[in-house]
């Protein structure tokens, strides 16, 4: 075991798979200049910076990708996004469908994501519902550095495009993360904490947030179970199902607002296929409809919080 | 790697299959048997003056307006009948339809058709081929309206800094849908704006294959010997409607009746006959061939059936 943050995880993952596959390769604006390692390891041609202009770097690496290489591309803040969503959605989502097969997309897009640096709302949007809802596209978002570096590890090596999500306020984070990491599979939720009385699912920075109320509520007898997704698509629906058959009780975390959120759909799902289990409404806890503000006080007031959570729990517990 | 002097007489040929298969394609719409198509009537000699300076090496990249450029290239005309019907023997199965048709077997890659995508896509594929060695230059097809969007600028600037393998082929058919080339920019063409980029251009006759086979290959020739990408604009014109079926109503008549005197296809052929390198007997056996082609074509397309319905949700994912 070494402990590492989240930054160097991804650093880690990156340095390994480039090592191990000659084909994958990194550009972004300024890539080249912050991870020096990786530029002095594997020279030029292969750590790139590019110009200001994420649509033409997302839709390089769906070129490159579709003809042999193995992109990586860093688009920095996720909202920038919006200037590459055709080459991500329109062109890597879909041109292996609409070529019947024909070409694969096997490309990772990093973006940073979520509250914590008081960014404010234009480099800090939780997006990710935005490309689960697109085909042909898989959507990862971590909690810890360990899966940071496994799931970036598997994101390179899969056929298909996958965002991965790094939650801003992760980055600096640090956990243990094992000598010989493996890749993680993509699509399968981790349980971070047993429990018979309430399901908590999450995934980035609230989970932790769950994990604090899960130990509030142990403190007054209540046993909540802690899922974390890991992968948004493919989603771990087992995982859900099973702890929810459990515990009778589901309370869903996240940070981007609820509307169409990732929450929604994992109300649905256990509406549709648990219902019976269900021994109380579910609950969601999300960011408001608001753009993301800049000042600290309401930046963590976007945030749901643990106390929250304990709170959501207990009415559901019926006081 | 050598390149294959144009044939005129074959390349005529090629001209009168586009040609050909548009129109089959209009009249199996007019009968309510294909959906409608952006036809690219009046540009096919900048296709098959373009595709016949590529080598077997070589990847395409093209937009809505496709057909010339893959049927230049040998793509079948019966599997692109049955691709625009949706039938399963089509290049893609039958889930690209018209507008966006490729065939990897004849390096015919990422077919696009949001305005622009393609311009961003090739820069990929300029990259791999230079990272992975390979030794084929890449032919990104686009029209004016493409070059109207940041991402033509994105595109070749980025091909620029890079050296990527590009040749951008612009084919300026003065229009945009339904606006006019003059009403969204103030410049003739765009090729002036390679220059502000560092990329070298050529504008060239499109209507004359011989002439945009020449410069192609002075382009291409250029780009193995420096890296750097290339810019052709081709001067031509959409002789059809945008989208089919469309009345053109909206075009001045004395625009449209200037360029249909010059028309690639007939100007070739008044050429050919005049240097008496062919005449009424050569034309008529050209005729047939292309007919029985088409005529082939269209009872494989008939003949091949609907995709199966799980298709629906097959090639999503890898
Ligand atoms: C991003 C985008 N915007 C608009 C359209 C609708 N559209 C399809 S073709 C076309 C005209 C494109 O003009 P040009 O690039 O000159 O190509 P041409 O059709 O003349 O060959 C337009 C506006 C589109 N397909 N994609």
């Amino acid at each position: 075991m070494t402990t590492m943050t989240v930054n160097d995880a991804i650093s880690a993952a990156l340095a390994e798979e480039m090592q191990r596959d000659p084909t994958v390769m990194i550009f972004g604006e300024g890539v080249a200049t912050k991870r020096r390692d990786l530029l002095e390891r594997f020279g030029a041609t292969r750590v790139r910076n590019t110009p200001l202009a994420e649509g033409i770097i997302a839709g390089t690496a769906a070129g490159a990708a579709a003809t042999g290489l193995r992109p990586v591309v860093d688009l920095l803040f996720a909202p920038f996004l919006c200037y590459a969503m055709d080459e991500i959605v329109n062109s890597a989502g879909k041109l292996r469908y609409i070529s019947g097969g024909q070409f694969s997309f096997p490309m990772v897009v990093l973006a940073m994501t979520g509250a914590g640096w008081g960014v404010g709302a234009q480099h800090n949007h939780n997006v990710e519902s935005w490309f689960v809802h697109s085909p042909g596209l898989k959507i990862v978002m971590p909690s810890t550095p360990a899966d940071f570096k496994g799931l970036m590890k598997s994101a390179i090596r899969d056929d298909n495009p996958v965002l991965v999500f790094a939650d801003i306020a992760l980055g600096y984070s640090a956990g243990e993360v094992p000598e010989e990491a493996d890749a993680i599979p993509l699509g399968k939720a981790a349980v971070r904490r047993e429990g018979r009385d309430v399901t908590l699912v999450s995934y980035a920075k609230t989970v932790g947030t769950c994990m604090a109320a899960a130990d509030t509520l142990a403190g007054a007898g209540i046993d909540a179970e802690v899922i974390d997704l890991r992968s948004l698509k493919p989603l771990d629906e087992d995982a859900i199902l099973r702890s929810v058959a459990k515990t009778g009780r589901l309370v869903v975390v996240h940070e981007a607002s609820r509307l169409c959120g990732v929450g929604a759909e994992i109300a649905a799902l256990v509406a549709e296929k648990a219902f019976a289990s269900l021994r109380a409404p579910v609950l969601r806890l999300t960011g408001p409809d608001a753009p993301a503000p800049a000042s600290f006080p309401l930046e963590q007031a976007f945030v749901p919080q643990a106390d929250a959570i304990v709170a959501a729990v207990r009415s559901q517990m019926g006081g | 790697m050598s390149i294959h002097p144009l044939d005129p007489v074959q390349a005529l040929e090629r001209m009168m299959l586009i040609r050909a298969y548009e129109e089959t394609l209009i009249d199996l719409h007019g009968r309510g048997r294909a959906a409608g198509t952006c036809t690219s009537v009046g540009q096919e000699a900048a296709a098959v003056g373009v595709v016949s300076a590529l080598t077997a090496d070589d990847l395409i990249l093209t937009n809505h307006r496709s057909a010339g450029h893959l049927l230049a290239r040998g793509a079948d005309p019966g599997r692109m009948l049955a691709e625009v019907m949706g039938k399963r023997d089509g290049y893609c199965g039958g889930k690209s339809g018209s507008l966006h048709i490729s065939a990897k077997d004849l390096g015919v890659v990422l077919t696009s058709t949001i305005v622009g995508g393609e311009l961003a896509l090739a820069t990929g594929v300029g990259l791999s081929r230079r990272m992975l060695g390979k030794p084929g230059i890449v032919a990104c097809f686009f029209g004016d309206g493409a070059a109207t969007e940041g991402r033509f600028q994105e595109s070749l600037n980025l091909a620029a800094v890079w050296t990527l393998p590009i040749l951008y082929v612009c084919e300026n058919n003065q229009w945009q849908a339904f606006v006019h080339r003059k009403e969204t920019m103030l410049a003739d063409g765009i090729a002036g704006h390679a220059a502000a980029l560092g990329v070298e251009s050529a504008v060239v006759d499109g209507n004359d294959p011989l002439a945009m086979f020449d410069a192609a290959s002075a382009a291409i020739d250029s780009i193995r010997r420096t890296g750097k990408p290339f810019l052709l604009e081709a001067m031509t014109y959409r002789l059809r409607g945008h989208f089919e079926p469309d009345d053109q109503a909206y075009v001045d008549r004395t625009e449209l009746s200037h360029w249909r005197d010059r028309d690639p296809i007939l100007c070739l052929r008044t050429r050919l006959e005049r240097e008496g390198r062919l005449d009424a007997e050569g034309i008529a056996a050209i005729e047939s061939r292309v007919r029985a082609t088409m005529e082939a074509a269209t009872a494989f397309a008939d003949a091949s059936p609907y995709p199966g319905l799980d298709a629906l949700t097959t090639d999503v994912y890898a």
